[in-house]
């Protein structure tokens, strides 16, 4: 679907293997026609997720990054390219995220599908002063994450580095809102949100 | 998403001038961006030939529709649904006389209220022939 010839010099892109992909494929991470609509905003539960394929992509300063590296972060995941109408209006909302939540543990990445490379992406990225990494992808990545045959195609990854959201095309910022916030709530170790109660309770032991 | 009727047979002498019509279907609830965009970052509709002894003088688009979208702050300069590009043909004086055909392409970019394709071409090909 995307062009190939893109970055296959410069980028490794890898499966954590052929049946982790199969079984993303199966859990969910299938392209526009048969996933998440505008009204689809709830997280799978932590037991439901799979992991998100890891891969190894070039930023604009040649840099390699790997999901993996933000193993313990909340990922939003955006496929994306700069002659999409509806990628260019979520960026403002994404750098907003990016600002607002870096310090809980939020990063954002967006993966530019742009046959044409980092000449049309660089000045386009620097007009909308994006504030989160951008980097250049290939059929391989999007392959990897069910095809991405519609753009926008976002992901939304726990810190357990497991897929907990799909989206497909434009939804509300307050879709993506509500889901950030209910991961970087989530707790680190499990994946599942504290229990009130407890927290409390530990706090009155403490005092 | 993007369907090309290529056009009948069309027949000129050499040193006329010919026209050929291409009708464009784009799928319901889908829409291409024209041949002049609003948006500098959109893909123009763009047809371009390869080969065939006819030499292209010019492409007619119809008048595109402005339309507004909810990802994007203004109108949008788009084709929906049935339209028909012409394009018009001079025959050299030394084209070969009898039938041959024109090769060309069609790039669109198409999009939906919400979601976007990536760019794709469709082929074209105008059938003629050339009489003395």
């Amino acid at each position: 679907m995307f062009g190939k010839e893109n970055c296959l010099a410069s980028l490794v892109s890898y499966a954590v293997g052929a049946l982790a992909v199969a079984s993303l494929l199966l859990a969910g991470c299938a392209p526009a026609e048969n996933k998440a609509t505008a009204s689809s905003s709830s997280l799978k539960p932590p037991a439901e997720r799979k992991p998100a394929p890891d891969f190894a992509l070039r930023d604009g300063d040649g840099k390699i990054v790997r999901l993996s590296d933000y193993r313990g972060k909340v990922v939003l995941l955006n496929f994306w390219a700069t002659w999409c109408g509806p990628c260019k209006f979520e960026i403002p909302w994404f750098n907003e995220f990016q600002q607002q939540h870096r310090e809980r543990g939020l990063v954002v990445l967006g993966i530019s599908m742009d046959e044409e490379g980092w000449d049309v992406i660089k000045p386009f990225v620097a007009a909308l002063k994006v504030n989160y990494r951008i980097l250049l992808g290939d059929e391989t990545v999007a392959d990897l994450y069910g095809g991405v045959s519609s753009l926008p195609t976002s992901f939304l990854i726990d810190r357990q580095g497991k897929i907990a959201s799909v989206h497909v095309g434009l939804v509300s910022k307050s879709v993506y809102e509500r889901e950030i916030e209910e991961l970087l709530a989530q707790d680190k170790q499990s994946g599942r949100r504290p229990a009130a109660p407890a927290v409390a309770a530990a706090r009155f032991r403490a005092e | 998403m993007l369907k090309v009727r290529s056009p009948a047979a069309v027949r000129a002498g050499r040193g006329e001038l010919t026209a050929a019509t291409i009708t464009v279907e784009v799928r319901q609830g889908y829409h291409v961006n024209s041949h002049t965009p609003a948006e500098p970052y959109l893909i123009p509709l763009r047809l371009s030939w390869k080969s065939g002894a006819l030499e292209p003088v010019e492409t007619l688009y119809p008048k595109p529709k402005l339309e507004k979208f909810a990802f994007s702050p203004k109108p949008l300069s788009v084709f929906q649904g049935s339209f028909t590009i012409t394009v018009r043909f001079r025959v050299p004086a030394s084209a070969p006389l009898g039938p041959g055909q024109m090769t060309g392409r069609l790039r669109y970019q198409a999009c939906n209220d919400t979601a976007c394709l990536p760019p794709n071409t469709a082929e074209i090909r105008v059938p003629f022939t050339v009489h003395p």
